[in-house]
């Protein structure tokens, strides 16, 4: 069992109590406990169980505007003891810095509301098993599928805040993830894809079979790809790609970032950096949503944010410190966005994928090319030619390159979003990209 | 040395039955400890951002049976909390019939010593050495907006107690300093990054003013950059740089030789062994026994001695990098190639300090040699598909060459390649292998070690780079 709300706060309050008796100004401490179980299969067998049991805690304290901070798995009174002492030790050796603070306390969260996020379900590993024997035996139906990796994760969580204002708030969370990786090969090419589903509710997982199926499917359509020539190109974004581009964007308007000077985003506020019909939101009160939360990971209450309205920077995601040095007050996202999404856009999935005569969809990106302080974006990619909306064949080894800046002004956005994960997006289509191929 | 035992209600002989009574049935396994201490000392913004500390403890517990791995951790070394964990293994492997194999070779040999870095350095003098990086930064040019630059130490100390009570230690120190600096002018960012580091205290790399050669070459990096133009896209010639740029080898050629996707069959080098996978003169060999680098290791997460594995010699595929399941499964041994992030995570195939030989050729001649292609000398990140076989890398510093002769640098591009033909595109071998500055860590499996990677300069034949200049 995931460790209780009062086991936690006990911990909590013991390290708040010694580190303001050895000369701690402010305190701020987070004690957590997960539990997760695991089980893999692989080509229809048992490969891998897997139950993992992570203890942490913490803890920063600071001496007027001093700050240090240590983190532990080991939770005895002993171990805590050395630590703290050592916590206010390097707290004093560390520089003044006069941003360094507790968030201001008319911003902390005041209750914690029950979004649905906690299943109290337990699910045996046999019945893991279970789920996996049918998830396997739909993925590996066609003869071109000669591997399948799958696997089912439980997780419960728990986790208390406090600080020596006198904040102390936590709540429990779970998530049942279950994925399917297949490999297929023909006499041309092996290759490679996957389905997963990630839900904080046990019923709300996606049928195993159905899971199974998808993989297979997306991978057996990969197979024979073909490279094609370097053009200037319209690209269309599957949604797993487009919610990583929103994702990108989610850093560079940081406050981190923003203060700092490396975003291509500075001073953009006010300032239209999309194309007019898009409008971007980070909404924490969705009901089971899996980035749903009443504060931020320094306790300030987090709201709906509309962070670009048609087209036009609204807000940035602020935390406490980077807030102080900007001027402006936390916005209640520290350690980041809550669910995060693009509403959707004007245009059916069908309609978006025929308005160009020649494009290419995008399943998979590989790399890390994504430059937030210039804005340049290189990846190698894999995915379809479409012409005239039919998908004609697969293609791989090339590469998409463009800037955010002219990207963002060049996309459209189709009306299929789904609230699927804690960041969404519906397909997308970038016009005017670079492909790098033959 | 760590006791893991001196605070516990379980004292070592009851951990030893423990084991031998869950692993009796079994292939392999054994109880993973782990303490570890770490540290982050980070200046950014002209500012002491961060001083943290982190001491993390706990045990992983595995039982091998056949091919199927029983895995289960804790931060609480207890007799409960083990009991428990037995208890998880005991019943995924209800049927386990296996027959453990006590064998583990043995070695006197270390590549480094049991200091621990974080104790060997005040704070005050690395917050010194951080406030010195800004000064001196800041001070060079007017163009510099904005610096980071960090310490980052690290004391593990690992215990793995075998079936039979068959205990093997490791303490493995672990440091690097890195500087980040930020140019603008005319309102164009460009960002530089250097670090070095290894296995030894911060100031076996710190000696003479070395920090300013490591802040000298993030600043001109981002110099390069600065004045740099849009990368040109398609297929063409690639000369890369000696050192650093080997994570090439390691995306494309490195992960493909790992043990578990070759038992998998799902790399696309399963098939190929004895067979010529890379152009004559191509030797890559993976040394976990280098002094001090960061990529060595004295035992592996296994407890088996690391050695000197050739992969690939002359051209010719030799082996593959292996941990025990997979050396058994595959009917071979162990390379000492078994690792672990830590006691959360299962034991791997992965790969240490992975390295090209050196040939007979001059980087000169390569450059001469090409008409229109570009010179790669440094690289961000790169990652693989390891079953289509596709890699990707990210330039920081390269530059177009134009009829035998470099020319301006370009921007920051994605090369695109393709593993298991990548090697047979290479058509020189430079005379100048270089080790990296110690900077790698490679993920797989959501799982992130410290590795090493080294080449000479290599010229390769065509590979598409991701530019926006059509």
């Amino acid at each position: 069992m995931v460790k209780d709300q009062e086991y936690l706060e006990k911990k909590a309050s013991y390290c708040l109590d010694l580190a303001k008796k050895l000369g701690a100004t402010d305190i701020s401490v987070n004690v957590g406990n997960s539990i997760s179980e695991t089980v893999n299969f692989r080509n229809k067998k048992l490969d891998e169980s897997n139950r993992s049991d992570n203890l942490g805690i913490d803890i920063t304290t600071f001496i007027g505007k001093k700050k240090s901070s240590i983190s532990s798995s080991n939770l005895q009174e002993d171990n805590l003891n050395i630590l703290i002492e050592k916590c206010i030790e390097t707290t004093k050796n560390t520089p003044e810095d006069e941003f360094n603070s507790l968030p201001d306390k008319d911003l902390l969260a005041q209750e914690v509301k029950d979004f649905n996020l906690y299943d109290d379900t337990h699910l045996e590993n046999d019945s893991k098993a279970e789920y996996l024997t049918r998830l396997e035996a739909a993925a590996s139906r066609d003869k071109k599928i000669v591997n399948t990796e799958s696997s089912f994760v439980e997780n419960k969580s728990n986790f208390i805040l406090a600080n020596s204002d006198g904040f102390c708030k936590g709540f429990k969370s779970s998530s049942f993830v279950a994925s399917s990786v297949a490999v297929a090969k023909d006499d041309k090419s092996m290759e490679r894809d996957y389905e997963y589903t990630h839900k904080c509710h046990l019923n709300d997982i996606k049928n195993a079979e159905e899971l199974g199926k998808k993989a297979a499917e997306y991978t057996l359509r990969k197979l024979s790809p073909k490279k094609i020539g370097s053009e200037k190109i319209s690209i269309i974004f599957d949604k797993r790609i487009a919610k990583g581009i929103l994702s990108t964007f989610a850093s560079a308007i940081s406050a981190s970032a923003i203060s700092r000077g490396t975003s291509f985003l500075k001073d953009k506020i006010n300032q239209k950096i999309f194309s007019d019909s898009v409008n971007i939101f980070d909404k924490p009160d969705i009901f089971k949503g899996q980035g749903s939360r009443s504060f931020d990971s320094e306790g300030v209450k987090t709201d709906t944010l509309k962070l670009v309205e048609q087209g036009v920077l609204k807000n940035y995601l602020i935390d406490t410190y980077n807030g102080r040095k900007l001027n402006l007050k936390s916005n209640g996202r520290c350690g980041g966005t809550s669910n995060l999404y693009f509403e959707n856009g004007k245009i059916s999935y069908k309609d978006l994928i025929n308005s160009n005569p020649k494009c290419l969809y995008i399943t998979e990106t590989i790399g890390h090319g994504s430059n937030i302080v210039t804005g340049d974006y290189s990846v190698g990619a894999t995915g379809f030619l479409i012409e005239n909306g039919e998908f004609k064949h697969p293609i791989n080894e090339i590469t998409i390159a463009g800037n955010f800046k002219d990207m963002f002004q060049n996309l459209t956005l189709a009306n299929d979003l789904e609230f699927e994960y804690s960041t969404n997006s519906p397909t997308m289509m970038i016009e005017g990209m670079v492909v790098a191929g033959k | 040395m760590s006791n893991f035992f001196d605070k516990s209600d379980l004292n070592r002989n009851e951990a030893e039955t423990i084991v031998s009574d869950t692993l009796k049935k079994c292939d392999d396994g054994e109880l993973y400890l782990e303490n570890s201490k770490s540290e982050s000392i980070l200046l950014d913004d002209n500012k002491i951002k961060k001083s943290s500390y982190n001491s993390d403890l706990g045990f992983g517990f595995r039982a091998v049976s056949g091919e199927i791995v029983a895995y289960s951790h804790s931060n609480e070394i207890s007799k409960n909390s083990l009991k428990q964990s037995s208890e998880n293994l005991k019943s995924t492997l209800k049927s386990a019939k296996g027959n453990y194999d006590y064998s583990i070779p043995k070695s006197n040999k270390k590549y480094y010593t049991n200091i621990n870095p974080i104790e060997e350095k005040t704070l005050n003098s690395k917050i010194e050495i951080l406030n010195k990086v800004n000064e001196y930064l800041r001070k060079k040019d007017n163009n510099v907006k904005q610096v980071t630059a960090n310490f980052s130490g690290e004391q593990k100390s690992v215990e793995i107690i075998r079936s039979g009570g068959e205990t093997l230690t490791d303490v493995r120190p672990l440091v690097r300093f890195n500087v980040s600096v930020m140019l603008e002018k005319n309102g164009r960012k460009e960002s530089g990054v250097y670090g070095i580091g290894g296995r030894q205290s911060y100031d076996d790399y710190l000696t003479n003013d070395n920090w300013k050669n490591v802040c000298d070459e993030a600043f001109r990096i981002a110099s390069v950059n600065l004045d740099s133009k849009p990368a040109p896209a398609g297929e063409m010639k690639v000369v890369l740089g000696p050192g650093w740029p080997a994570i090439l080898i390691h995306e494309a050629i490195g992960h493909g030789l790992e043990g578990d996707f070759n038992r998998k069959k799902t790399s696309a080098f399963h098939n190929l062994m004895g067979q010529k996978v890379a152009s004559e003169g191509v030797t890559i060999i993976d040394d976990g026994t280098l002094d001090n680098r960061r990529g060595s290791l004295t035992i592996d997460d296994e407890g088996t001695p690391t050695e000197k594995t050739v992969l690939i010699e002359n051209g010719i595929l030799k082996n593959f990098m292996q941990d025990r399941l997979n050396a058994r499964l595959m009917k071979t041994r162990s390379t000492g190639s078994g690792r672990r992030e830590n006691y959360r995570h299962i034991v791997l195939p992965r790969m240490r300090n992975t390295m090209m030989l050196s040939g007979k050729q001059t980087q000169d001649e390569m450059i001469k040699s090409v008409d229109r292609g570009i010179f790669a000398v440094s690289f961000g990140g790169g990652q693989v598909d390891i079953t289509s076989g596709k890699f990707v890398f990210n330039c920081t510093e390269a530059y177009e060459i134009i009829n035998g002769k470099i020319g301006s640098p370009i921007k920051g591009a994605t090369l695109i390649g393709d593993g298991p033909s990548i090697l047979k595109e290479v058509s020189m071998v430079g005379n100048d292998m270089m080790l990296d500055p110690g900077i790698g860590t490679c993920g797989k499996a959501g799982q992130g070690v410290p590795v090493g990677v080294a080449q000479p300069s290599i010229l390769i034949n065509k590979m598409t780079v991701g530019g926006t200049n059509l």
